[in-house]
């Protein structure tokens, strides 16, 4: 793991990934600062890191691109696999450099509490504690781009495949309030869904019975649930919508709570997609 | 050594490799040679771990190399058909990855590096980009890779394809090289390269092992080592002499113009043998031998037949098959 984990450090400080990358996320870090604490002289440093969290849904797709595509497309998984190492070590060593390049501008971004408590007030608690939600819903945006790069050889593709399901993932709770909460709603969309998925496990495994028994174990569910249990549909959409965005779960911190349920959601998203980027690669030896 | 018990890889409705089954001893070089699509990369990809099979087994020293990757993988080195190459990097930095990788820390690493570099002729251009590196450093570097880690057994899926002839010829004298300390599996659809290098053949069409020998023994299990030759005298004579004479059975015969005679025979005995017998045969009834040329059948040959038998074998099934539907 730590050859793969060096390996890429090197590249990315080697190219100019790491520097552009964390250049413009301390441009718009900086630019957040400028308008909020030293224009508008608001001591609350949490704000700037919500304004700028909607550029990682835009930075960390570019920055994970080509973990994996690259690899596929210039052959070099071959290498990968005929290497005594494991997929979870290359998985691991890659997912950690990555961290690594994103850790680098937030230490730097952690010195301006200090910095502006020297003119100021700044409640330093709420301040630290969303750099920490910050970094955690980083972390957890470069596991799901990870996984991305996964499944494709084509470096633009898996950017905007990303790009597009962070965006998603920061408005879902604006749009929630747009989508049907009745039932019926809900069953429309689970049953879109479960086509979804289908259609996925599908092309994944090549097994068409197994898609077409899971679609079907998965509407009878879903119809045993509607007549047995119907208000539980009303509303559902919504509220998936709601719970699974990271970035509304980072909003709790920058109101000035330390949500735990936050930190395990953000951690269980980021060992989910590592997981499944792990299964992507082995799935690839068993084609 | 190299354990491969019934090995077969299905893509779908495709077979790529069905019921393989042979066994690499160490200090050979031995040759992997089929027609594109024969299924030697698979073959090879499911050696070296890069694939995994339907059914059947590979041990590498004893180590599965499903169960115990780790430890099998450490026995081989693996250049695939296309060398994997991080172009954006320089050589010595590609290699410190590689060995590192495989386990190599400190002076060893730098010490092995510097010893596949100066192998694979490499150290004049260790610190230039990859990307920047001809067809055949590239493909040496892919050797070097390979290389790291001392492992027993080296294994290279068509190391000259697509390199110029000087190239070619480098690259077969550095597999040369390394069969003397290393175990060599390379494969190759030029059939005058495996002749030239191999002590072993194996010949694999449609994903099954057609032949596993030596060069030699392959030519001599061939039945067309054929004479051919002009004598000075008309056919029946000719005739008369042959039918007279041991280990010969006349194929064609022709009088090209009057008193003057084209046969090709095939040997049934060793060439010289019987082109000896046949020789005196004809001097102690006084007729000159004009011309006399043998053909002994080539890999070339070997190749051909063992790979179109192997097709007429399949067409014959299924003709069985749709007789008795």
């Amino acid at each position: 793991m730590t050859a793969v984990l060096k390996h890429e450090l090197r590249s990315y400080f080697h190219s100019l990934t790491a520097y552009v990358f964390g250049a413009f996320l301390l441009m718009f870090v900086g630019l957040g600062a400028l308008r909020y604490n030293i224009q508008a002289a608001v001591s609350n440093f949490e704000f700037v890191l919500e304004y700028c969290s909607l550029v990682l849904a835009i930075i960390v797709p570019v920055l994970t691109m080509r973990v994996l595509s690259e690899e596929r497309r210039q052959k070099t998984d071959q290498l990968l696999y005929s290497l005594p190492i494991s997929t979870t070590q290359v998985i691991l060593g890659k997912y950690l450099a990555l961290l690594t390049v994103y850790l680098v501008p937030l230490c730097i971004v952690s010195l301006y509490p200090l910095i502006f408590s020297r003119f100021g007030d700044v409640y330093l608690p709420a301040a630290y504690g969303s750099i920490f939600a910050f970094f955690l819903m980083g972390a957890a945006l470069i596991a799901l781009g990870v996984f991305v790069s996964s499944l494709t050889d084509n470096q633009g593709l898996a950017a905007g495949l990303s790009m597009a399901l962070m965006l998603f993932n920061y408005f879902s709770v604006s749009l929630s309030e747009y989508v049907s909460a009745t039932a019926f709603g809900s069953i429309l969309a689970l049953t879109v869904l479960i086509l979804l998925l289908c259609v996925l496990v599908r092309f994944v495994t090549k097994n068409e019975n197994l898609a077409y028994l899971l679609g079907i174990v998965l509407m009878l569910a879903v119809m045993a649930a509607y007549f047995f249990h119907i208000s539980s549909f009303e509303n559902l959409l919504p509220r998936v919508m709601t719970t699974l965005s990271l970035f509304a779960r980072f909003e709790s911190f920058v109101n000035g709570v330390f949500d735990l349920t936050a930190v395990v959601f953000d951690l269980t998203v980021t060992a989910l997609f590592l997981f499944l980027s792990v299964q992507s690669l082995e799935k690839r030896r068993y084609n | 050594m190299i354990e491969v018990e019934h090995l077969t890889k299905r893509y779908g409705d495709v077979t790529a490799v069905s019921d393989l089954s042979f066994t690499i001893q160490p200090g050979q070089i031995y040759g992997f040679l089929g027609p594109n699509g024969a299924g030697k990369s698979t073959t090879m990809n499911i050696m070296t771990g890069c694939l995994s099979a339907t059914e059947g087994h590979v041990r590498i020293d004893g180590h599965d190399i499903f169960q115990e990757p780790n430890q099998a993988k450490r026995l081989i080195g693996y250049l695939p058909e296309q060398p994997p190459l991080y172009l954006n990097e320089t050589p010595l930095e590609y290699l410190r990855f590689v060995g590192e990788a495989k386990g190599l820390k400190g002076p060893a690493l730098t010490e092995q590096i510097g010893e596949v570099l100066r192998q694979t002729g490499l150290e004049n251009v260790r610190g230039r980009r990859i990307a920047a590196l001809s067809k055949g450093y590239k493909q040496r570097l892919g050797i070097a890779q390979a290389l790291l880690g001392d492992p027993q057994m080296i294994i290279l899926d068509e190391p000259t394809v697509g390199l110029d002839p000087l190239q070619i010829i480098e690259i077969r004298d550095l597999i040369k090289e390394l069969g003397k300390t290393h175990t060599v599996l390379f494969s190759s659809h030029i059939l005058s390269e495996v002749q030239a290098i191999c002590g072993q053949i194996l010949i694999l069409s449609k994903g099954k092992l057609v032949a596993f020998d030596t060069p030699e023994n392959l030519e001599r299990r061939m039945t067309s080592n054929e004479i051919v030759f002009t004598a000075d005298a008309p056919q029946d004579v000719v005739v008369d002499i042959l039918v007279q004479t041991e280990g010969v059975s006349p194929l064609d015969l022709q009088e090209k113009s009057p008193g003057l005679t084209e046969a090709r025979i095939g040997a049934e005995e060793e060439l010289y043998d019987v082109s000896r017998r046949l020789f005196f045969a004809f001097a102690e009834r006084g007729i000159a031998l004009l011309e006399i040329g043998l053909r002994k059948a080539n890999l070339e040959d070997i190749f051909i037949e063992l790979t179109e038998k192997e097709a007429q074998g399949k067409e014959g099934q299924n003709h069985d098959g749709s007789a008795e539907a």
